[in-house]
């Protein structure tokens, strides 16, 4: 490794390991959020930095930006005096087990992963890839080899949204907005380009990084962007449309992981002549669903608005 | 030759991201440090950006690197001007001497 690498790495990790204190020790709500999105901003570095771009991409979309969104947006319904308020800070004394509980575990890890077989999975992966129906290998193992894995992260999305638009409202209605004349016209340019941007990483997800975590992360900036510049869920969009929408990505998974068992296959083993296809629908599907459900996460509530424009 | 001209054009934007730093560091109130911030490291991005394309040989990657500080332009513009507002609805005064 060059000498400049691994200073950039010994500052980036050094910076990781300040910013999650801080996350955790701020003084108050607002500097730990702040904390929190810059942390998630130097992960995406330093999966740059570990080769696995990919998961920058959505770490970037998901850790710094959209997560950001929700947590500033949470901030700002909480009564001012909550806001403002000073973290409970842990007793000194109580930091020194901590610390050697921390240092002690890290320890165990490092000496697991140095004892782990050395290329991991990988070249089994690599082998398989003639059969995988894309040419990424992450792709393959998101939607193909491990598809079940992804399969139970949608549904578990899915959940959360249920969940939350189960508590109540949405709650975009009652925050205050700032006259920002700059914001819509943001939006108006940056909107589109994210629309395009979302479809480029849903068709590269085929043969290089990208696929349908970032592309939905990156749709939901636009949508997040769009709700925060004052738009609202338009009123025939309400109801059955966005249940399907937010359902799509599940639905579409279940549908071929069944229907491949007609061909007499197993479930969710693609036949390898349909297995492009397949994966294509499963992965625009579940990257739009990705991206309408973070947004209804950021949303709150089921939108019951029915007075403002769209988009 | 474009090599070094770009590895100067880098060397300049750091340094105006240096200086932008430090109006963030040592300006009196957010207005003053929006102002510092958001035109130094404007022009800096720009300058960096504009080196990297010159060391780079690919007419995608200068296009790339173009739109990059196009969109950083736009979106840090409007930023600047969304933190500006929402501190003056909070009651922050501008600093007078």
């Amino acid at each position: 490794m060059h000498p400049a690498e691994a200073l950039f790495d010994a500052l980036l990790l050094l910076s990781m390991v300040v910013l999650a204190w801080q996350g955790v020790h701020a003084r108050n709500m607002f500097r730990a959020v702040v904390s929190f999105m810059m942390f998630g901003l130097l992960t995406a570095v330093a999966w740059v930095r570990l080769e696995a771009p990919d998961i920058a991409l959505a770490e970037a979309a998901l850790g710094a930006g959209l997560t950001g969104a929700l947590l500033l947006a949470t901030l700002g319904r909480l009564k001012p005096e909550r806001r403002g308020a000073r973290l409970q800070r842990a007793a000194k004394l109580s930091m020194l087990p901590w610390l050697a509980l921390g240092l002690a575990g890290t320890m165990t890890l490092l000496a697991v992963t140095l004892a782990l077989p050395a290329p991991g999975l990988g070249e089994r992966v690599l082998s398989a890839m003639p059969e995988a129906g894309v040419d990424s290998p992450v792709t393959a193992v998101l939607l193909n080899f491990r598809a079940w894995d992804t399969l139970l992260e949608i549904a578990v999305m899915l959940l959360a949204v249920i969940a939350i638009w189960s508590l109540g409202q949405d709650v975009l209605a009652s925050t205050s907005r700032l006259p920002a004349p700059s914001l819509p016209a943001l939006v108006r340019l940056l909107f589109p380009l994210l629309v395009l941007s979302t479809f480029y990483l849903l068709w590269r997800g085929g043969h290089g990084p990208g696929g349908a975590f970032p592309a939905g992360a990156l749709l939901a900036a636009g949508l997040v962007l769009a709700l925060l510049a004052g738009a609202r869920v338009p009123e025939r969009m309400t109801g059955a449309p966005l249940r399907c929408a937010l359902a799509a990505g599940l639905l579409a998974f279940i549908i071929i992981a069944v229907g491949v068992m007609a061909e007499g296959g197993v479930f969710f083993a693609y036949p390898p002549r349909h297995a492009p296809m397949l994966i294509a629908i499963v992965e625009i599907a579940a990257g739009l669903s990705i991206g309408v459900m973070l947004t209804a996460l950021f949303l709150g509530g089921e939108p019951t608005d029915t007075q403002g424009g769209s988009t | 030759m474009s090599t070094i001209a770009g590895a100067i054009l880098i060397v300049l934007g750091l340094l105006f991201f240096l200086s932008g730093t430090l109006g963030l560091l040592r300006f009196p109130d957010v207005f003053t440090r929006l102002h510092a911030l958001s035109k130094a490291d404007t022009l800096a991005l720009g300058l960096v950006c504009a080196g990297l394309a010159l060391h780079a040989d690919d007419g995608t990657l200068q296009l790339k690197l173009l739109l990059i500080w196009l969109l950083v332009i736009v979106s840090g513009a409007t930023c600047s001007s969304l933190i500006a507002r929402a501190a003056l609805a909070h009651g922050i005064r501008p600093w007078q001497r």
